[in-house]
């Protein structure tokens, strides 16, 4: 049975080793889709729509095609059709420079009849809102209800009742490279994209279907990438008129979104609002769980959300319903629909212990059927001092008070099939991986070259890891849902050890062993049972001579698992005269699996940690009903934790098993519930709106004094 | 951007020059640029001429002697935040420049440029929308989002004045020179700046001619402490949600004299005379800043969405006191 080995065996799985691109990120090196510029190329923008409501009219291009400088101009509408929300395309422009593309799409004339637009929940709710969808009544969703036990009998049950109303905003995913692509077509049938993309397959066969070109004819390079979260799976509309202005002028185009249409187009975690009826034994047990709630994912919705959340709830009834409005879509953000629900339901975890009288952290190790999570709990505990919380939420009589509390969450990573993979050993000594997958960003070239090199007695830096391109055929699914690494890592781990085969079967003879014998360590191949037989990796190899050993791999599902139990403690301090929030420390214990390379497993943590942080205390996108603009589609209004807001984090990587699993969403989980509960822990009023601002602070003290 | 001509100073009496056939907005002067040219990316301005003041001479550096402060308007930000005498003798000044955006800001951002900078207002930041305060009928904070707008002096136009180091500068009593094509002026800055009930266009009084050149701060005096205290949502960048910048001529715990400026929740720097006579003469206690914070804001008239700014402000500025008697 295939398997990683045991850790006293491993050289370089589960250690922490650097990244191999860290240093080429770190002195610009590196080259991401917005550093790519081709001989010839020209500059794509696109006009959209600043009405969120309208029908068009007319559209105009005259002035914008008759300006020097401008090569196309395309219309991404048609007249006669609808605008349905801020920053729907209108029309795109390829220019000579940048600035030219910039002007010329202001020079577009574009004809819009207004109509009656809701931008909110609140707004598309209301009695008498306009109709923007006609398949849904009241610009809702059929209810989407799950019924477990009965209620009814649960609430009987039940010594304490809490019945709270949560909600979380929309947020953004705000990847630092916006979504863009650098399209240039070799001639009317060769394509090359180079795509800012967690998916470098999946843009590939997108752009070759609406080309009707055979797909080994788009070839899609994503060497390097800055942030996807979920939202850069395709080419979107803008890859695809990047191709089509290339396609129109015969140069290559670069077109990348502008940080104001990353927030409008890009997608966005949806928002969540539930009002829950909950009730728990006097022994701690909750017993009944009743919610009613809905959310946004924009005009075409799309807003799920878990509830109840990780912990057992006998007896369940949950509605959900999803609300249209005229703003741009939602698409799936790191973990979808868990941190919202996790917040939600870890706060009604801590009213429950309240009305109990019971420690919340007792309260949730009655309830938690999570055997992982159980021993999370005793060592996060110990992690942040749960002994150091305020016994009485709120008391205390200093200005700046502390507080702890303690969030959970789950998630399946485990891989899939699909992937395929090369490892191929040259004369020379040289070692080359190569496979279709990307990097997001979160180290699978170094992980690839930690399991060849494991494999072949090498070092991590004597692998040429070739990944981000679609060119070698070799493809790999897209990375997300935490797959990447539990995907591709058993492929490349048979790849290596059928070449190491490969290899061995070539120079056994010369060791007078059999092939089963033999072992490669610390650049010699050696028989296992008379280590005097020996050969160097150079001269094994250097018998190849023309022939290369190139082998591929396969899926072995003995080697990954999936689901991941995550636990998080966080430690606030709260200024009571300002509202300001500072969060001490968090301690994230994170189930993992096997993390083959644990430097850059903690990276993920901590980027979690931090994304859940913004998430808690920051983002929130604001939306004007008066104009149907989101108002903060910028980095000044729309904030997200700098430096400052980063506090103490305790990564703790818990791995419960050596089988591969993934864990680049869950970490972002826990921590608003965490953060929420600690909150609440220091002051003694609950926050129960995501995020927690000092104007809320400042507005439930007030309301609590009084 | 539009397209402009650019056109490096040579001397003010040229700027005046350029200035003075021009409407608001046709000519620009440009310094460190940190706000203006955001204005220009975002279409909120289209001038067509941009004057740069960096090539002018004389119009950058601190002096500081027994007659106080001068400040030429070319000053950075930073080398403010950073002077030792500024950092010594005139604390609120040096905590406001300090707490200015990113250091990055700071080192290109000019003493002129921030107390000329326009507003945040996010209505007012978006070319699709014309409010009043772009020559449109009404200010959409009044029934819009309004967590960052005025909570005093808003009528008619609800934004705030974002600058920090206008709130200290007044509060040490400082004026500021301006010259125009009638040769040179100096007023008190507390003047300088309007309210949207004179001028719902502007912020402050300077003409489409006039060129702000240098701030004179007067000798701090005695037993003087200064503070510059500032909430705000992020550590950095960020604006003030509120801000108090307070100067307290102290004799033990009494304050003999005080002036208590507030940033951020108001049109312009807001001088909260009240607070200051609530303190000036008091022996400074709890009960007596409570006092102070609570005559700050009793004009206020929140929004929908920043009665908070009351409270915020109210506790900024009894902080600010009892760290003075402290």
């Amino acid at each position: 049975m295939a398997s990683w080995g045991e850790a006293s065996e491993s050289r370089l799985i589960g250690k922490r080793i650097p990244r191999l691109s860290g240093k080429d990120k770190v002195t610009g090196k590196a080259k991401y889709t917005f550093d790519i510029n081709r001989p010839g190329m020209l500059y794509g923008r696109i006009l959209r729509s600043e009405v969120a409501h309208a029908n068009v009219v007319d559209l105009d291009l005259s002035e914008a095609e008759a300006m020097p400088g401008v090569k196309a101009v395309l219309p991404l509408v048609e007249v006669g059709r609808k605008i349905r929300y801020q920053g729907q395309e209108i029309a795109a422009v390829a220019a000579e420079t940048d600035d030219i593309a910039r002007d010329a799409i202001r020079r577009i004339r574009v004809d819009l009849e207004e109509l009656p637009s809701v931008v909110t929940e609140a707004d598309a709710m209301a009695e008498n809102a306009p109709q923007i969808r006609e398949d849904w009544v009241g610009n809702q969703s059929a209810p989407n209800v799950r019924e477990e036990g009965d209620i009814n009998a649960g609430f009987e049950q039940a010594a304490v009742e809490v019945e709270a109303t949560y909600h979380a905003p929309v947020q953004t995913h705000v990847c630092l490279e916006t979504h863009g692509h650098v399209a240039e077509w070799e001639d009317d049938e060769n394509l090359t994209v180079w795509a800012s993309t967690q998916g470098v397959f999946g843009v590939r066969n997108d752009l070759a279907g609406r080309f009707n070109l055979p797909a080994n004819q788009v070839r899609v390079i994503t060497e390097h990438m800055g942030g996807g979260f979920g939202s850069k799976f395709g080419p979107g509309v803008e890859g695809r008129t990047a191709a089509d202005l290339a396609r129109t002028t015969g140069r290559p185009v670069k077109l990348m979104l502008t940080r104001k249409a990353e927030h409008l187009v890009a997608g966005n975690r949806p928002s969540m609002t539930q009002h829950v009826r909950a009730g728990a034994t006097s022994d701690g047990r909750i017993i009944a769980y009743d919610m009613k709630g809905y959310g946004t994912g924009g005009i075409s919705s799309g807003a799920g959300f878990q509830a109840p959340y990780v912990y057992h709830v006998p007896n369940v009834r949950a509605e959900r319903r999803n609300v249209t409005v005229n703003v741009g879509n939602q698409r799936a953000m790191r973990a979808p629909g868990h941190p919202q629900g996790a917040f939600a339901m870890d706060s009604l975890m801590d009213e429950l212990a309240e009305k109990l009288g019971m420690n919340p952290l007792e309260f949730r190790r009655i309830n938690d059927p999570s055997e992982v999570r159980q021993a999370q709990y005793t060592l996060g505990a110990q992690e942040i001092g749960w002994h150091r919380r305020n016994s009485v939420p709120g008391s205390g009589t200093s200005v700046k008070k502390h507080g702890i509390g303690v969030g959970s969450g789950q998630w399946g990573g485990g891989g899939g099939d699909g992937t395929q993979a090369r490892v191929t050993i040259n004369a020379d000594g040289t070692v080359e991986a190569v496979t279709g997958t990307q990097d997001i960003g979160t180290g699978i070239r170094t992980a690839i070259a930690i399991i060849v090199a494991e494999e072949l007695g090498l070092n991590p830096t004597d692998i040429t890891v070739k990944v981000g391109d679609s060119g070698p055929g070799l493809p790999s699914g897209g990375s997300g849902g935490s797959q990447t690494t539990a995907s591709v890592a058993p492929v490349i781990k048979t790849a290596a050890a059928a070449a190491k085969q490969k290899l061995f079967q070539r120079v056994a003879p010369q060791l007078e062993a059999p092939v089963e014998d033999l072992r490669v360590g610390n650049r010699t191949i050696y028989v296992v049972s008379d280590r005097t037989k020996t050969i160097k990796w150079e001269l094994a190899t250097g018998q190849l001579g023309m022939e290369s050993i190139s082998e591929g791999g396969h899926w072995d599902r003995e080697l990954r698992q999936g689901g991941v139990a995550g636990t998080q403690f966080a430690e606030v301090e709260i200024d009571t005269e300002t509202g300001a929030i500072s969060v001490i420390k968090i301690v994230a214990v994170q189930d993992c699996g096997l993390a083959i390379n644990r430097l850059t497993t903690e990276s993920q943590i901590n980027g979690g940690v931090i994304m859940g942080l913004g998430q808690a205390l920051l983002e929130e996108r604001f939306m004007d009903a008066q104009t149907g603009r989101m108002l903060n589609a910028n980095l000044e209004d729309y904030k997200v934790p700098g430096t400052f807001e980063i506090p103490e984090i305790k990564s703790i990587v818990f791995d419960t098993h050596r089988k591969v699993t993934g864990v680049g969403e869950p970490p972002c989980i826990p921590t608003p519930g965490a953060i929420a509960n600690a909150v609440y822990n220091a002051i003694g009023v609950r926050i129960r709106s995501l995020p927690i601002t000092p104007d809320k602070i400042l507005t439930a003290l007030a309301e609590k004094k009084a | 951007m539009e397209k402009f001509s650019y056109v490096n100073a040579t001397s003010l009496e040229q700027v005046t020059t350029l200035l003075s056939d021009s409407r608001w907005g046709e000519v620009m002067l440009i310094a460190g640029g940190t706000d203006l040219l955001a204005e220009l990316k975002e279409y909120i301005e289209t001038p067509k001429t941009l004057i740069n003041l960096k090539t002018l001479p004389g119009m950058e550096g601190i002096k500081a002697d027994a007659a106080g402060l001068t400040i030429g308007a070319l000053t950075t930000v930073a080398d403010i935040a950073k002077h030792p005498t500024i950092r010594h003798h005139y604390t609120v000044l040096a905590e406001a420049a300090g707490s200015v955006a990113t250091p990055q800001i700071r080192n290109v951002g000019t003493l002129g440029g921030n107390l000329c900078q326009r507003p945040r207002c996010w209505y007012y930041r978006d070319e699709a929308t014309s409010c009043l305060k772009k020559g449109g009928d009404i200010c959409f904070a009044v029934d819009g989002l309004s967590k960052y707008h005025a909570i005093l002096g808003g009528d008619p136009v609800y934004i705030v004045h974002p600058s920090d180091l206008a709130p200290a500068l007044i509060a040490l009593g400082a004026s500021v020179k301006i010259v125009g094509p009638e040769g040179e002026k100096t007023m008190s800055l507390e003047d300088f700046f309007t309210l949207p009930a004179a001028n719902p266009f502007r912020e402050n009084v300077l003409q489409p001619n006039e060129i702000v050149v240098e701030v004179q701060v007067p000798p701090a005096k005695p037993n003087t402490k200064s503070f510059y205290l500032k909430a705000r949502e992020k550590g950095a960048p960020d604006f003030a949600l509120a801000s108090v910048a307070g100067v307290f001529e102290m004799n033990g715990t009494t304050c003999v004299s005080t002036s208590i400026v507030l940033g951020g929740v108001a049109p312009a720097p807001w001088r909260s005379k009240e607070a200051e006579a609530a303190l000036t003469g008091k022996m400074i206690n709890e009960t007596v800043s409570r006092q102070a914070g609570s005559d700050a804001v009793k004009d206020a008239q929140p929004l929908n969405d920043n009665a908070y700014k009351v409270t915020l402000t109210q506790n900024l500025v009894s902080r600010a006191a009892m760290m003075a008697a402290s």
